[in-house]
């Protein structure tokens, strides 16, 4: 597209760095200019707040963790950070995990990151695509067998399956568990994500299926029944699609 | 299709149950896009029932039509959802929402200049070009003004919309929200408004702060719509006609009667204006 040459200059450079704490640009003005500031601020509030709250409802655990005022603070250095690089906010905050585990002030927190990476991939989960469930007699004609694309299996390097779920609304924020955990996160047919820590066997059971395995080499390791019931129960062993993604 | 000259209500995710099971009398649901960009799961799948019952209006916040560039990427988002949905209606703000790659989540105002002019012209060619449909394109809150303009934002929206045959989207809170903003009268700012132009009214709720000039109004949609709104709501009907109104309440969104309500309000507004209208 062509750029016309703009004879009153970009406004928007300056405007944006006004809004992360830079001098209200001079072409910005007002009925009473001794106001110029408090109704800059209204745009500088309403950026940092709808980014914040955006953050906080991907990430309620991690808020409930950290507490409010604490998880707003923690939220402006992450924004700073990381920025929104898409409108489509649900694909913002993949980083958040990462910064977590290595933001200073919640180093006496280490499982945070942890907490956060089973809200990222929830948030995931809740958005992926859909896909029609097998009819179980089809089950052996099937293979390789295809896993909704809403599952994911995710490893943490703490009891973060317990701490996140004590951390849910209504719960006493005690965990019961203690060492690492892999958590199984699946979209459920009435579109609740579910969460689970699962046992190493049955996560290279899903591991293997994911990757295109047939069922028994998969299920080598493990008794592969139980791991199959829920994925059966829950519609997670769908129809291939008439393109194939591989 | 253009949207039923009807009351309508922003869809919200935890009303969907409610909507269902009642099926209220209403003329459209609309979505902000953005919420509906993920590949399946609930938001597809309540939009989809609402699309059996409901005329749907699809309002975009994040194509930045008055920022420097527009992102092809987002508009061939947009094109998809439009494509999927075939809603009645798509609609986006005179507004700036992004800078180079990053989003900043916020209608930002721009000056109304020229130049400013055929960008935004520009803008608005291609989205309804990419999208193969009309733009109705919204007038915004501001707080504050810019010293270079050099037309009021009147005279802006209505060069934009006769240059790209684009339609209006009339937020009569964003006008009531910016005339007391800028100590401005929203009347004098409707008389100079091409209310022809207009193929759907917003109402919203505001907040407001004191500042020693007097007061400073927030559009928040935190809140019922103010009396003062709802007064020119009904002039705006007075002049223009019933006009496709939507209700918005997106921060601290109430229970479902309370919403209704709302709707309720303005339909029985455009019901009044009808009566009138045949009684004449």
């Amino acid at each position: 597209m062509p750029q016309r040459s703009d004879p009153c200059r970009d406004v928007t450079p300056d405007f944006r760095a006004a809004l992360a704490g830079g001098p209200v640009p001079g072409c910005v003005t007002a009925s009473d200019p001794d106001e110029i500031a408090r109704r800059f601020a209204v745009y500088r509030n309403n950026v940092a707040h709808s980014l914040r709250e955006a953050l906080a409802r991907r990430f309620p655990a991690v808020r409930r963790l950290v507490g409010t005022e604490f998880f707003a603070a923690m939220a402006a250095e992450f924004i700073a950070a990381h920025p929104p690089r898409t409108p489509v906010l649900q694909d913002w905050g993949d980083a958040f995990a990462t910064f977590l585990d290595g933001f200073p002030p919640v180093a006496t927190l280490p499982y945070l990151g942890d907490v956060a990476r089973i809200e990222w991939a929830r948030g995931r989960a809740y958005h992926a695509a859909d896909a029609t469930a097998l009819p179980t007699d089809r089950l052996t004609d099937a293979e390789p067998l295809r896993l909704h694309p809403s599952l994911r299996l995710v490893p943490l390097s703490h009891p973060a399956v317990a701490i996140w779920r004590a951390n849910q609304p209504g719960r006493d924020g005690k965990p019961r568990a203690i060492g690492p955990q892999i958590a199984l996160i699946w979209r459920r047919p009435d579109f609740d994500v579910s969460v689970e820590a699962i046992s190493p066997a049955d996560a290279s059971l899903v591991h293997a299926l994911m990757a295109g395995r047939p069922l028994a080499v998969a299920g080598l390791l493990t008794d592969p029944v139980p791991m199959l019931t829920l994925l059966l129960r829950d519609g997670l062993i769908c129809e291939h699609e008439n393109s194939p993604e591989r | 299709m253009p949207l039923p000259a009807q009351a309508g209500l922003g869809f919200k995710p935890q009303h969907f149950p409610a909507i269902r099971d009642i099926k209220p009398d209403l003329g459209f649901f609309e979505v902000h896009a953005e919420n509906y960009m993920g590949d399946g799961g609930a938001p597809h799948a309540m939009l989809s029932a609402l699309r059996q019952d409901y005329a749907i209006s699809i309002h975009g916040v994040g194509l930045s039509i008055g920022g420097p560039t527009l992102d092809p990427a987002h508009l061939a988002r947009v094109r998809a959802l439009c494509d999927r949905y075939q809603p009645d209606s798509f609609s986006e703000h005179l507004a700036w929402s992004s800078h180079g790659a990053e989003y900043l989540n916020d209608l930002l105002p721009l000056p109304y200049t020229g130049a400013t002019l055929d960008r935004v012209c520009d803008h608005v060619d291609r989205v309804q070009e990419v999208l193969g449909r009309r733009l109705l394109l919204e007038n915004p809150a501001t707080y504050v003004i810019f010293a270079q303009s050099e037309m009021p934002e009147t005279e802006f929206l209505s060069r934009i919309a006769r240059r790209t045959g684009c339609g209006l989207l009339l937020d009569v809170n964003n006008v009531f929200v910016s005339c007391v903003n800028h100590r401005a009268d929203p009347l004098a700012w409707l008389d100079d408004f091409p209310l022809d132009l207009v193929e759907e009214i917003h109402l919203g709720g505001h907040d407001e702060e004191e500042l020693p000039s007097g007061p400073l109004l927030i559009d928040s949609h935190g809140a019922e719509v103010a009396q003062p709104v709802w007064a020119l709501y009904a002039e705006v009907l007075d002049r223009a006609g019933a006009l496709p109104t939507l209700v918005e309440w997106d921060n601290d969104v109430p229970e479902w009667p309370v919403l209704h309500a709302e709707a309720a309000r303005a339909a029985a507004m455009i019901a009044d204006r009808r009566q009138h209208a045949a009684a004449q």
